[in-house]
Parts: structure tokens; sequence; C-alpha cells
């Protein structure tokens, strides 16, 4: 292996990774927010709206996000819309991440039985107040575990930015083996990147379940 | 005679064509102890389920102090304040402790000041034999002391009526006791409450008045030394038949005595 060629290899991995990251991070922000309305809107059948939202999750859940991706790129400019790159990369994983969440929360939410709900109704609290102080607080417990492995399923889908020609890990990875073979090299690096993204959010994922599920239900 | 504290008239509650309840009317006087009784599937928890507005109902009204609780007004969650409600299966908030399950709809609902709130809800918690539970959470109690927790929350609402939905039908035989001495108590006290309960001899014990329903409808009403001693309607002997075991099985002796023999 060439430590050296490592070596000089590495700024540009490390620029990659922000770009992954950011663009990452503001997509899977953007899902979480996605999700929470849509869970809502299916958990509470809220007319019209649920049939939409229940036609966006089977689309974007059931397509790979690399097409949808090509007609956020390539679509949206013929409607007049144009967007960078990256703004497009944040919306594709925001947009694919938005499903799996709904899926998820909207589990968490049908989790809580409606007794508690009832029983919180008869202490007086409003629908709202029912909500958000026994409802979310439990569905969100009962959701962690597949939030966890959204999160994780799209820190690893990030990696098809490339085919937009964001410059992403494994963009770098795939341009700097092109130019100077050293397969095995970049490809090693490339892994170990994507470890560095991914494992402390698993990591952290464990520990906050354990927490959660130990300070809620214990067990 | 006093001004009834809730006044049920003509109550009709139905799923569809299935009707639950038929045509119920029932007056509670401030500090009266009803107990609702009845076979299973005669309506006896839609009955309380309806008085806290949790159902719609097709007929009739239900009214505290001479307010309708309607479940679709905008007022229902204030009605409701004053209508406390426990459940058989306890329902106490899983990701909160014993204290917190107390305190939160004083604080949030009501919004009474925190250190109040805590004094009353220790207070009621000590009432109920489980202040050292304050800070458990509720997995970690045995059904019995859930219940009573459950029954603490209910009354940190200061609620002017209690209905109790069969709290005891969950819990061991050993467990049953300490819920209803709380009940017991809180009746002494002069607490307006409903009450639908299996147990018999409880319901003797702690009811000013006896309501026997069947088939969605209220078939006998009375005292409860009458009720239980001299039934009126055949569908009430009936009923209470249901609880004794005629043919008790005869024997010689012990089976240790005739060993010896």
């Amino acid at each position: 292996m060439d430590f050296a060629a490592m070596a000089q290899y590495l700024p540009l991995y490390e620029t990659a990774m922000w770009l992954t990251l950011r663009i990452g991070w503001v997509g899977i922000i953007g899902s979480i927010v996605i999700g929470l309305v849509v869970a809502m809107v299916n958990h509470f059948k809220v007319p019209v709206l649920h049939q939409v939202c229940r036609a966006y999750v089977e689309l974007f859940r059931n397509t790979p996000l690399l097409i949808q991706l090509f007609f956020i790129y390539f679509g949206l400019p013929r409607l007049g819309l144009s967007i960078s790159a990256e703004a497009c990369g944040m919306l594709g994983v925001a947009l694919l991440g938005g499903a799996y969440m709904a899926e998820s929360f909207r589990a968490g939410l049908e989790a809580v039985e409606p007794i508690q709900t009832e029983t919180a109704l008869s202490l007086g609290m409003s629908r709202a107040q029912v909500m958000r102080l026994v409802v979310l607080p439990q569905a969100v417990t009962l959701s962690i575990q597949s939030f966890v492995a959204n999160v994780i399923f799209l820190l690893k889908e990030t990696s098809v930015f490339s085919a937009i020609s964001l410059l992403d890990l494994m963009f770098v990875a795939k341009d700097l083996i092109g130019l100077y073979y050293k397969t095995t090299e970049c490809l090693v690096m490339l892994v170990i990147f994507y470890l560095i993204i991914i494992l402390p959010v698993s990591i952290l994922g464990t520990v906050v379940e354990r927490r959660l599920r130990h300070g809620a239900f214990g067990d | 005679m006093t001004e009834p504290l809730l006044r049920i008239e003509h109550l009709k509650k139905a799923y569809g064509d299935n009707v639950v309840l038929k045509d119920i009317s029932v007056d509670v006087a401030p500090g009266e102890v009803i107990v609702v009784i009845g076979p299973s599937g005669c309506g006896k928890s839609t009955f309380l389920r309806c008085i806290n507005g949790l159902e719609p109902i097709q007929g009739g009204s239900v009214r505290i102090d001479g307010e309708e609780v309607d479940p679709g007004s905008k007022n229902i969650s204030k009605l409701r304040q004053r209508i406390g409600m426990v459940f058989q299966s306890y329902e106490l908030f899983p990701h909160k402790t014993v204290i917190d399950n107390v305190m939160l709809s004083p604080l949030k609902v009501q919004k009474r000041p925190k250190a109040e709130v805590k004094e009353e809800a220790l207070a009621l918690l000590e009432r109920v034999g489980l202040k050292e539970k304050a800070g458990s959470f509720p997995r970690e109690l045995s059904g019995g002391q859930k219940q009573r927790v459950a029954i603490a929350r209910a009354l940190a609402m200061q609620p002017e009526v209690l209905l109790l939905d069969e709290i005891t039908a969950a819990l061991d035989p050993e467990m049953v006791r300490e819920v209803l001495d709380v009940i017991l108590d809180l009746a002494r006290e002069g607490k307006t409450m409903i009450i639908v309960t299996h147990e018999m001899s409880f319901a003797r014990a702690v009811a000013d008045r006896v309501l026997f329903f069947d088939g969605g409808e209220i078939v006998e009403e009375d005292i409860p030394e009458r009720f239980f001693t001299a039934p009126r309607t055949e569908r009430a002997q009936k009923f209470l038949h249901t609880f004794e075991f005629e043919a008790v099985r005869e024997h010689e002796a012990a089976p240790q005595e005739q060993q010896q023999a």
C-alpha cells in the first residue's frame, strides 16, 4: 500500500467528507420535518392530504435515490426552476428520507395505545396537549430504533451524489482511481471515511436507544 | 332534595344499529356513591365513557352542575377536569415518574404553581400509601400500586365526580383489597363517585345506591341492603345468583382424619 500517496489524497477526501456531511445532515433534518408532518397526516387520516401523503410515501420509498436525483437535477430546470447540485442533493435526501421517516414515526404513533389518549383527555388535556405531552414522547421512543437505521441508510445513500457531479467521497475516490490507478488505496480510504461519518451515528444511536428505553420503558 | 351534581337524562348511545344504552336517566347527588353492576356487555363502561364525554351520544344529555357535557363542544376539556376517571388498565404514562404522572395535568392544564402542585401530589401519594415510590417509573410498580397512582393522579385534578371503570378487574386477588380500601376511604370522606365493579361485597360496602344494568337499560335501582338480599326483578336475581355456588360437594371427613381412623 502506498501510504505516501494516501497522505497526498487526504485533503481531497477531507473536503469531500465535509460536503457529504453537509448535504447529508441538511437532508436528514429536512427528512425529519417532512416525516413528522406526513406521519401526523397519515395517522389522523386527514382527508385528501392523507391520500396525497400515502402516494408520496409509496413513490419515494419504492424508487431508487439515483432516479429521484435525476428527476430533480434534470427535471426541475425544465420547469424553469434551476437549483444548485448541492441543493438537489439535499432535496433528494430530504424527500427520500421523509418517506422512510414518515413510516417510522407512524409506526411509533400507532404503537401508543388509544386508551392513553383517552386517559389524557379525561385529565382535562386538550388534543394538542395530549399529542405533545403524552403521545409524541412515547412515539419517539418507540420509533428511535428505526429512526437511527434511517439516518445511517440516508448517509450511505449520499454515495450516489457523484452522479449529479457533486464532489462527494465517492466522486473523489472514483476520480483518483481514474487518474492514478491506486485502486486499493483509494477504496480503503473511502471505506475509512464512510466509517468516520457513520460509526459515531451508529454508536450514539445505540446509547440513546438504551437510555430512552431504560428511562421510559425499561425493557 | 339537594340539587343533583350530575344529571343524566334519557341518555342514548348506539354504534350504528347496535344500541348500547337505550334510555338512561340518573341523578347523582353531591357526595353520593353509585355502584353500577350488571353482566358484561350491558353498557356499564360505555355509560361512564359517555358521562366523561369520551363517546358522542345519540340522544339525551349529561349535565354537571347544569352544564352540558358535549364531546364536540369547545369547553369539553374544562368540564372533563371536573370529572375524573380511572380505567381498568391503569394507563399511567410510562415515560413519566410516579410523581410526574400525578403532577402533569395540574401543572399543564390547570397551570397551578409547581410548589403547591408538588406538595399536594406528595400528600395524595401518601394517602394511597405510595409516597416512597414518587420517583419510580410505572414499570417498577405492581398492578395494585399502579392503580393507586392512577387514583391519585385523577384526584390531583380535584374533580367533583370520580368515575371508576372496573378498576380492580385486572388485579391479582391480593392486590384488590389495597385499591378498594382507598376507594372506601374516599367514600367515607364524601367524594361523589360512580363505580362500575364486579366485586359484589365491595359494591355492598361502598354504595349508597346500586344500579343494575342489563341490555342497555337500568333494570333495577335500589339501596344495597335491599338489592343484594331481596332483588325485585328476575333478571337481578338471576345475575346475583351467578356469584353463588349452590352445589357444595359433600365430604364425610377431611382426608387426614380418614387416614387416622
